[in-house]
């Protein structure tokens, strides 16, 4: 655990410690490489700009609404002949959505119920294994462009809505 | 997209109208905008300097060194990405920094394997399939150790904080290892 901690705040520095020498000795014009490289990145952000402030609408006024306390209810109510806690829910639906919005609300468990309790515990495990997907999607997708999604929409979703069912299986098999 | 975007626009305007909370589908619309602004801000400085490290590496011939390196691990999954394609360093890192938790360098290094398999891609607006399974991989997560959600259960004094990574990279790779078999019977069954 605390090895991986290291590990994690050590990678960064060394990998670029890494890259500039060993571009430096390869006689590579580091610094101009940088700037050149460096250059590109106004482009793609010009580019991903819009699809970042749509997500950014739609899911902000989704949670302002009240959409989101009535589904996260319902599902809530649905899933507690299961001995699922309702408040599960509420990061279930947000952490699609929004990674910081999922973190403040899983604070919010956390000091309701205990961060003990097994509310808190399926919580933190479905923060740690799913990703902020229309986030990722719109950010990965405007980035080059694509307009044609295929069946990239319905997979992403179909996987969100089974990776929360196994965050909640594996908590409840194994606590 | 259209589809998702419509509904959530649609079914929030609804619902403030029902609840009586126009007020703040307005503030948070306003919201919205300067979060998104922001946010793109904030990515501006890491994409660039991530662009910058990549460039490096590139003009350097690391990234050849990468390339040869990570291939065996990356062409299994990713089986029509040619041998020495700029694409297998940048998914790689990606993955790299995914799995350490390292989300600030891992958003511009996917940004950037995107443009890499764009290079690969015949149509242009439509996306492909190793794209998609990049995403899948992505949107599905593998980080190893969740230290945020650790801190948190730390602060409020849980017992044993440490204890949700066990069920977490249970939880993470069951659920990797289904995105992709997804994937795959999406592709199978629409054919």
């Amino acid at each position: 655990m605390r090895t991986i901690g290291v590990i994690s705040q050590l990678i960064i520095p060394l990998f670029i410690l890494f890259v500039v020498m060993y571009g430096f000795f390869r006689k590579v014009r580091v610094y101009d490489s940088f700037i050149c490289g460096a250059k590109e990145g106004l482009e793609i952000i010009i580019r991903i700009f819009p699809y970042v402030l749509a997500i950014f609408v739609a899911v902000k006024t989704f949670q302002a609404s009240g959409a989101y306390d009535w589904l996260k209810d319902i599902l809530g109510f649905a899933a507690r002949p299961a001995g699922v806690p309702p408040e599960v829910f509420s990061v279930a639906i947000i952490k699609p959505l929004s990674g910081s919005a999922s973190l403040g609300i899983f604070a919010d468990i956390v000091k309701t119920c205990g961060a003990d309790s097994l509310a808190a515990m399926i919580s933190a495990v479905i923060i740690g294994s799913a990703e902020t997907t229309f986030y990722v999607l719109a950010v990965y997708l405007g980035a080059v462009g694509i307009k044609k999604t295929k069946y990239l929409i319905p997979v992403c979703i179909t996987a969100d809505v089974i990776g929360i069912l196994i965050a909640i299986t594996v908590v409840k098999l194994l606590f | 997209m259209n589809v998702i975007w419509f509904v959530l626009i649609a079914v929030s305007v609804l619902f403030s109208i029902l609840n009586g909370k126009l007020d703040e589908f307005t503030k948070a619309m306003f919201d919205a905008t300067k979060a998104s602004v922001e946010v793109c801000l904030f990515l501006l400085g890491i994409v660039a300097l991530w662009l910058g490290i990549t460039k490096i590496i590139e003009d350097s011939g690391l990234i050849h060194k990468f390339s040869g390196f990570f291939r065996p691990l990356i062409s299994r999954l990713f089986r029509r990405i040619p041998a020495d394609h700029p694409s297998i360093t940048t998914i790689t890192l990606n993955l790299l920094a995914n799995l350490f938790g390292l989300g600030n360098a891992a958003t511009p290094l996917g940004i950037k394997a995107m443009n890499d398999l764009q290079t690969l891609n015949d149509k242009k607006d439509t996306v492909s399939f190793e794209m998609m399974l990049f995403i899948v991989i992505n949107t599905s997560s593998i980080q190893l150790i969740p230290f945020t959600v650790i801190g948190l259960l730390a602060d409020y004094g849980a017992s044993n904080p440490s204890a949700v990574v066990l069920p977490t990279i249970i939880a993470t790779v069951i659920s990797t290892v289904t995105a992709v078999y997804i994937l795959h019977a999406f592709r199978k069954f629409l054919k």
